[in-house]
């Protein structure tokens, strides 16, 4: 990082002149960590790119690297294995065409705006690529959800457990939060019990909720009798197994949210709130217009950091169903495990160069949408 | 009337709204917990009393037994020992190093500008992509290292410094956290090769320099919206006053982000203390963490849930109790009246 460092303190003109050491100050704070970061991640990151390109095969006497060029893409996108990645595709039903003439309309009327404020060319570009990918997108979305002989594959399931537990678990979090910031006798009990799913390691959530979930011999078989749901096995029906995965992850992953936002909003400022409600101000009033812009930053961050986590779910399912019945309960991240222990090595790290691309992309959107949005971050 | 105001002081919280947030917090609660018994008292079951249905409560639904326990902490108390410590240090050094380093970026990058060239990135990485091609084609890598560095210095002082681009501190803060993105599935096999290179496979030191590393994003990102929001007019008195850099950062910022700071600790921790895939690869025997032994136990024999729970019960009883010692910390605030005057 040969940078040019510009402080943007403007320097008191009382002082001198800046001692050397405050000089150094900018490179001295950030270096130490890109240095780590770069020694780890960027070695990985040309290595699977290689492999993603290449067959691992067995020779006399170990193992050799095939270079294979794209064969390992075109495997997974159009090959045999393409079932498996965006499922089983058929038209849509009437809701999924409405849904899917939103979005499209949603992105024509954007890039309208986007031509009449006279955007670069390259600006321009981009913005078509991110509709067409988005339309793509929802079409997979639609096309497998909301089409009567359509089945997802674990692309669009992994986007699944991403959307539904990452907002599960923003509202969640966040109304606990809300709920233990008032004075309330023995909120510092209900505080460290909300951590603890977050402290249990996640293999270890896996088979809790494996012997939780059990329908003969787990604590909620009463319950199941009582439903007379006892000779239904969740286990064996696809949307019972998915919904029973992203259970598991909403109750492990509600204190991370949980536990950002309670500092966030402990940490702001309480004379605006005090002021607010000796004014007269209601309790949603005091939400709406204080502590949700205060907590909107760490928010953001938040459902940015969950969210890219949410996409390399694998313990769980691993666990819970071994991502069956089939591949209904499969994420990529479970795929590229799956064939990697197959040792088809080449065929996992194209998985998670696909798993790259993908969360690369939707984070780029994301912070993009916000920096318009908010003028920051 | 005084006291009859005071009473009814509007910083009070009505009854009604009193007993509404308790029966949400009882009842999530209750969501949390009922597994969590479910997990201890498996811990004291016999086999037989987990294989035959539901049971509830114990000594009147089934006879604890010790068993379990037994197993874990005499039979291969050896094993849990060495595998709990190193747990423990693993996961406090690479908790307390992310914090350190992480946070002094975070702070960089909300205090400093950095505006580092596209043609430096793109060289850096060009030297990079060659120096892999060079070891895959069997050249040693110490040695294509060193080609690499050298072509870096050099293309530095020439083609670098056409490009006029240059990336922004949001670009930064975006390439730290898109290093989360590839799964671990992904990378373990480079890390590996690595540290096998370095001879540091089954140490300490492997597994804490990719905790740190995997974590450092996390803190930066985290600590940054903290630091964004500490009001600036405390750090200029403090410049005005002579105070340097890191004094400011050490005496004013540190102890204003401490509720922030205790939170993201806590997260590093708990993310290095459960780590699973890393662990299982970068160690075999002297530096394996609790992890693998819970996963262990899901032997030939189908999983050995009695084990399983005793491990978990001594995993998550530390943490929990640093979770209790650290939770006063992240309290209301500590920013009150700092900028008065």
């Amino acid at each position: 990082m040969m940078a040019t460092i510009t402080s943007t303190v403007s320097v008191p003109t009382t002082r001198m002149r800046i001692s050397r050491s405050e000089q150094l100050a900018p490179a001295a704070f950030i270096l130490p960590a890109v240095l780590v970061v770069l020694f780890i991640s960027i070695f990985p990151l040309i290595l699977s790119l290689f492999l993603s390109l290449s067959r691992l095969r067995f020779q006399a006497g170990g193992l050799e690297l095939q270079f294979v060029g794209l064969d390992n893409y075109r495997k997974l996108l159009l090959g045999n294995e393409q079932k498996v990645l965006f499922g089983v595709l058929d038209t849509p039903s009437p809701i999924g065409w409405v849904i899917l003439t939103l979005v499209v309309v949603l992105l024509v009327v954007m890039i309208y705006r986007a031509l009449r404020q006279r955007v670069s060319v390259g600006a321009l570009v981009g913005r078509l690529f991110a509709a067409a990918v988005l339309v793509g997108l929802t079409y997979l979305i639609v096309a497998t959800l909301l089409a009567p002989e359509g089945r997802p594959g674990t692309l669009v399931v992994t986007l699944l457990y991403v959307a539904v537990g990452v907002a599960c678990q923003y509202l969640i979090g966040l109304g606990l939060a809300l709920l233990c910031a008032q004075p309330l006798p023995g909120r510092r009990f209900f505080r460290v019990v909300f951590l603890l799913p977050m402290m249990i390691t996640p293999v270890g959530v896996g088979y809790l909720f494996r012997m939780l979930a059990d329908t003969n011999k787990g604590p909620l078989e009463p319950l199941w009798i009582a439903l007379g749901m006892q000779d239904f096995a969740w286990s064996n029906n696809a949307w019972g197994a998915r919904i029973a995965v992203m259970i598991g992850d909403i109750w492990q992953w509600t204190p991370f949210m949980f536990i950002v936002l309670l500092a966030a909003i402990e940490a702001q400022e309480t004379e605006p709130v005090e002021a607010a409600i000796v004014d007269g101000a209601s309790s949603f009033d005091i939400f709406r217009y204080i502590t949700l812009p205060a907590i909107l930053p760490v928010s953001t961050t938040l459902i940015l950091i969950r969210m890219i986590e949410a996409f390399k779910i694998i313990d769980l399912p691993n666990i819970l169903t071994s991502g069956g019945p089939g591949t209904a309960t499969e994420t990529l991240t479970l795929y590229a495990y799956r064939i990697w222990r197959a040792l088809d090595i080449g065929g996992s790290a194209a998985i998670a160069y696909i798993l790259l691309f993908l969360v690369t992309f939707i984070a780029t959107l994301y912070v993009r949408a916000l920096r318009s949005r908010l003028g920051t971050t | 009337m005084r006291s009859f105001f005071r009473s009814s002081s509007p910083f009070r919280l009505s009854l009604f709204r009193m007993l509404v947030s308790y029966l949400i917090l009882g009842f999530w609660a209750f969501l949390i917990l009922f597994p969590l018994y479910w997990l201890f008292i498996t811990a004291f079951k016999l086999p037989a009393a987990v294989n035959n249905g539901p049971f509830y409560i114990p000594f009147v639904d089934f006879q604890p037994s010790l068993h379990a326990w037994e197993y874990v902490l005499v039979e291969i108390g050896n094993d849990t020992v060495r595998l709990f410590t190193n747990t423990v240090g693993v996961s406090l050094i690479s908790a307390s190093l992310a914090l350190v380093v992480g946070s002094g970026a975070a702070y960089a990058l909300t205090r400093f500008q950095y505006r580092p060239k596209v043609g430096t990135v793109l060289v850096f990485l060009g030297c990079v992509l060659l120096a892999v091609v060079f070891t895959v084609l069997g050249v040693p890598w110490p040695l294509a290292v060193a080609v690499a560095i050298a072509l870096f210095i050099l293309s530095l002082f020439t083609i670098a410094r056409r490009f006029k681009r240059a990336l922004s501190n949001n670009d930064i803060a975006f390439w730290l956290i898109s290093q989360r993105i590839l799964p671990p599935v992904a990378v373990v096999i480079p890390i590996y090769v690595v540290f096998q290179q370095l001879r540091l496979l089954d140490t300490w030191v492997a597994l804490i320099i990719t905790y740190v590393a995997t974590n450092l994003p996390i803190v930066v990102w985290l600590m940054r919206d903290y630091f964004a929001s500490i009001p600036y007019e405390l750090e200029e008195s403090a410049q005005i006053d002579g105070a340097s850099r890191f004094r400011i950062f050490n005496q004013i910022v540190l102890p204003l982000s401490l509720p922030g700071l205790v939170a993201t600790f806590l997260f590093v921790l708990v993310f290095c203390w459960n780590e699973y895939l890393l662990a299982l690869f970068l160690t075999n025997a002297r530096a394996q963490t609790m992890p693998l032994a819970v996963v262990a136990q899901n032997a030939t024999r189908g999983p050995q849930w009695w084990y399983m729970s005793v491990l978990v019960l001594i995993m998550i009883v530390p943490v929990i109790a640093m979770a209790i010692a650290l939770e006063r910390y992240i309290a209301r605030g500590l920013l009150v009246g700092a900028v008065k005057g």
